[in-house]
């Protein structure tokens, strides 16, 4: 079996990389009216790269204003609109797009063996809704800000100043630009697999994908509808949430958790697609279960959608609302632990290599375990009732949003860089960058469980001063984590400079998408796809004497 | 794919069954505004028989009209699931409103103050 | 808006030289691309439900919260006009679901005539619907702080007002969207671009046509029959 890229082919290997969807056609227009779904894809990447740093900025903000108990950088309404933004942009403007808009829409098509998605048209269209809803967001931190925190709670949102029209309204727009992506991910999965193909071939990936487009069709619609009555209460104080009027607050909360929780699924739901495509590609082993991970993932979005009322324990909803809720919260618990215990059965006996995309994923293992866990805690309502509104619930969906999500995102980035651009980058930066979000993480927010089973409020501005060595810690922790991401943008940045030198299939993995080669043509695919193999098939009798597969003893380093 | 088979595939209703369900909806439409003159023990009874006649009327549509009961059934099961969430949204939340202690003063029987014309808000 | 977006599998050249015009590249079969794009709007039309959907919910927990207000409010409406309105569409869909049999038929003047008569009922139901709203503005009947109607015997009347105005409006302004896509589609059928083997489009516009008429179904006896 070849074990490094044979010399003739690599040398034919490099003049095709130079014919690839990133250079043909040239120029700015090409781009700006492509339907290709890679390009679309990649215009994602940045535009949610650019809001992650915006977000970032924001937090890291938040986080130096909290290193003395009073006043430190800025003003108590200062505060209150940064965390506000933080939040809003990196739910709707981050989170909520980054693995299926960007990574997805690169991803999916080609390992489906599809030559686009089902609508290409649709899909820059949703694009181009994601950048006016942006432009739109910008617009109303500039003019104004919000101070309401990103849930938009009635009636201090439907009553308090500042640009909270235009912020929900930006919301109520980028909804759109996520529906349609969802529906064009189900259209995609159902029409275009590759000939051959059946479900139970796909790689779960498009499992995951294909639950999250599930979330985003039937959830995003309400969240629509809530910001625009929202947006009605404002401005023709119709009556609907604000109490003084004969309205209901809670029915707010109801409107928008029907959403918002689901939506915590359409984050984390495809965090876990990636981390089930890097566990077997990096353990060089058939996934553990395909089927249950592969349900596991409907199964979640469909307990999603059950479970919404956990959010309000303490809000006023009935006795008996709680506790259905609180009982079927427990639920989702399942799904989620049959895709971890399967995760781990798939790397016992493995030979594991441990790239840095497969660091990443143990990092999520570790961290989302924790996140899921202690969302457990919170999911009793003796307990919440205690905890809620603490830092004990912001530690816990860092864990989840910023562990789970995030850190799946990196580990996916790292594993689609060498496809999408051509390029490999420097294996040990960013074994490091790794080692150092993963330990700035962790030393930001486990003094937050701490701190919120001490009692200390979620979003306050002045605290106790015993609470202050472990603000003070948190917030150390916060620039670890800072300058880890800085280091992979540093190191992600850097590669591009370099000639194409990314071989077909870096890392040996078994789906489509490394058949092709590195970056791939405009339309995907030098040969007609057809299904020889499982995703996951690493039986050695069933991996060719192709370049560019590696060995599975020992992938070839030395890429730096 | 040839041609034929696509078209025996998608070949449905004809102009007679449109005529028919069309005929239906509107002696439909009669019947629900004649019962909303007659009362019918209690105002719920007449919520209930007014939106059961909707629904009717809606597969009817659903059914013909938009296809369903000729398509592949993937799309009535989107339509299926869709109205299931919008379901089960309802229900919760009635179930809420229902068991839930008194807001104040959403609840309150005493009449809430309607709010003053626009006039009056002009500063807003 | 959005939904000519979706209905977007169209052939990019105008001129119709046959089979392959109207096959986009990524499409292996003209069935693929058909189902696709049948889910694609199916997909869209249950997003609509669930936002039409909200406002139903808010709807109904309001109007328990207020259901003096609201029985008192809806007597402001006139059932007749309503009850117009409902005819006007529901043969609208008739009208509309002909343009697709006949397009499906190879059939190009009447897919032209009945897709000339849908929109003439759609303009119809505004209009009625402009009287309608004429009246109330009139009577002060207005959402929210807009509310100045006099004498009401039974408060928050308004809460029904806003109701109406939204759900009512929402269902307009698809009416009107439903046009500008019938309108785009109309075009098409006048130049002769559908045949038998390619008329997305008008099943599409066609089902959400349904969709809107099939919202109203439902907003005519909430709003105008509640007792």
């Amino acid at each position: 079996m070849a074990d490094v890229l044979a010399v003739p082919l690599h040398a034919t290997h490099k003049h095709d990389a130079s014919d690839n969807y990133l250079t043909n056609p040239r120029g700015l227009k090409s781009w700006l009216t492509t339907v290709d779904h890679k390009r679309i894809g990649i215009m994602y990447l940045w535009a949610i790269l650019a809001a992650f740093l915006i977000g970032g900025v924001f937090a890291l903000l938040v986080r130096i204003e909290l290193l003395t108990p009073k006043t430190t950088i800025m003003s108590a309404e200062t505060y209150n609109k940064m965390f506000s933004l933080h939040g809003a942009v990196m739910v709707f403007l981050f989170i909520i797009p980054s693995i299926p808009a960007a990574l997805g829409n690169f991803a999916l098509p080609l390992m489906l063996g599809a030559k686009d998605v089902a609508f290409p048209r649709l899909n820059l269209l949703s694009y181009y809704i994601y950048v006016v809803g942006a432009i739109l967001g910008i617009t109303a931190m500039v003019g104004g800000g919000i101070d309401t925190g990103w849930t938009f709670y009635t009636p201090y949102s439907s009553t308090t100043g500042g640009a909270v029209s235009l912020m929900t309204f930006a919301a109520f727009v980028l909804g759109f630009s996520s529906i349609f992506t969802g529906i064009n991910f189900i259209a995609t999965i159902h029409k275009l697999r590759a000939p051959g193909m059946t479900w139970y071939q796909m790689p779960l990936f498009c499992w995951s994908m294909y639950a999250t487009a599930v979330i985003q069709v039937l959830a995003t619609p309400v969240l629509g509808i809530t910001l625009l009555l929202l947006i009605m209460e404002r401005t023709f104080h119709i009556g609907i949430f604000d109490p003084k009027l004969g309205g209901d607050p809670v029915l707010f909360q109801h409107f928008f958790w029907f959403y918002s929780h689901p939506a915590v699924y359409i984050m984390i739901v495809p965090g876990m697609a990636i981390i089930s495509e890097l566990i077997p590609t990096f353990s060089k082993k058939s996934i553990f279960g395909y089927k249950a991970i592969g349900f596991s993932s409907i199964a979640i979005a469909l307990l999603g959608f059950l479970v919404w009322g956990h959010h309000m324990f303490v809000a006023g909803q009935s006795q008996l609302a709680s506790t259905l809720f609180s009982f079927l919260t427990f639920f989702v618990a399942i799904p989620s632990g049959v895709k971890v215990f399967n995760w781990l059965a798939t790397m016992y006996r493995g030979s594991i290599s441990l790239e840095t995309p497969m660091l990443y994923a143990i990092s999520f293992l570790l961290l989302f375990s924790i996140g899921g866990l202690t969302g457990l805690f919170l999911g009793m309502m003796s307990v919440d009732i205690h905890l809620h509104d603490t830092y004990f619930v912001v530690a816990h969906f860092h864990y989840v949003m910023m562990g789970g999500t995030v850190i799946a995102f990196l580990g996916g980035l790292h594993y689609w860089w060498p496809k999408m651009f051509g390029r490999m980058y420097n294996e040990n930066l960013g074994r490091i960058a790794c080692a150092l979000i993963f330990v700035g993480f962790n030393a930001t927010f486990l003094p937050q469980f701490v701190l919120g089973s001490r009692g200390m409020p979620r979003r306050y501005y002045n605290y106790l001063e015993q609470f202050q060595p472990l603000h003070q810690f948190s917030t150390f922790g916060s620039w670890i984590l800072g300058l880890g991401l800085f280091m992979v943008a540093g190191n992600l940045l850097a590669s591009l400079r370099k000639p194409y030198d990314a071989p077909r299939n870096p890392w040996g993995g078994r789906t489509f998408e490394w058949e092709t080669q590195s970056p791939p043509i405009t339309h995907n695919f030098d040969f007609d796809p057809v299904l020889k193999h499982g995703p996951y098939d690493y039986r050695p009798e069933k991996l060719p004497p192709r370049p560019g597969v590696l060995s599975p003893a020992r992938p070839a380093g030395g890429h730096s | 794919m040839s041609h034929d088979t696509t078209h025996a595939e998608r070949a449905h209703g004809g102009p007679k069954i449109y005529t028919l369900v069309l005929v239906a909806l509107l002696i439909l439409t009669f019947i629900t505004v004649g019962a909303s003159y007659v009362k019918l023990g209690s105002g719920m009874a007449n919520v209930i028989l007014a939106l059961g006649i909707a629904t009717v009327k809606g597969s009817l549509v659903g059914l013909f009209f938009m296809h369903l009961r000729y398509d592949k059934p993937l799309n009535a099961l989107v339509l299926l699931v869709s109205l299931f969430m919008l379901g089960l949204f309802l229900l919760s939340c009635y179930t809420d409103f229902e068991t839930r202690d008194p807001l104040e003063p959403a609840r309150l029987k005493a009449p809430v103050a309607a709010p003053a014309p626009a006039a009056a808000h002009g500063a807003h | 808006m959005s939904e000519s977006a979706l209905t977007a599998p169209a052939p990019r050249a105008p001129e119709h030289s046959g089979h392959d015009s109207t096959l986009q590249h990524h499409f292996a079969t003209h069935e693929q691309q058909f189902d696709a794009s049948k889910i694609g709007m199916w997909l869209f039309l249950g997003t609509e439900i669930l936002l039409f959907g909200g406002l139903f919910v808010g709807y109904g927990l309001m109007q328990a919260a207020h259901s003096e207000a609201f029985v008192a409010a809806h007597h402001h409406l006139d059932k007749r006009l309503g009850f117009l309105n409902t005819v006007v569409l529901l043969v609208s869909s008739w009208t509309m679901v002909m343009a697709v049999h006949s397009a499906s038929k190879d059939r190009r003047k009447a897919t032209v005539r009945y897709l000339i008569a849908t929109l003439a009922c759609a303009a119809i139901f505004l209009c009625v619907k402009y009287f309608e709203y004429g009246h109330k503005f009139h009577e002060g009947l207005l959402p929210g702080m807009y509310y100045s109607h006099k004498g009401d015997a039974v408060p928050n009347q308004f809460i029904f007002f806003s109701f109406y105005f939204m759900m009512t409006g929402l269902h307009a302004l698809h009416i009107l969207g439903g046009m500008v896509a019938m309108s785009w589609v109309l075009r098409k059928a006048v130049r002769g671009e559908f045949s038998s083997t390619w008329y997305t489009p008008v099943d599409l516009v066609g089902l959400y046509w349904h969709l809107v008429d099939l919202i109203w179904i439902y907003l005519f006896p909430l709003l105008y029959l509640i007792s």
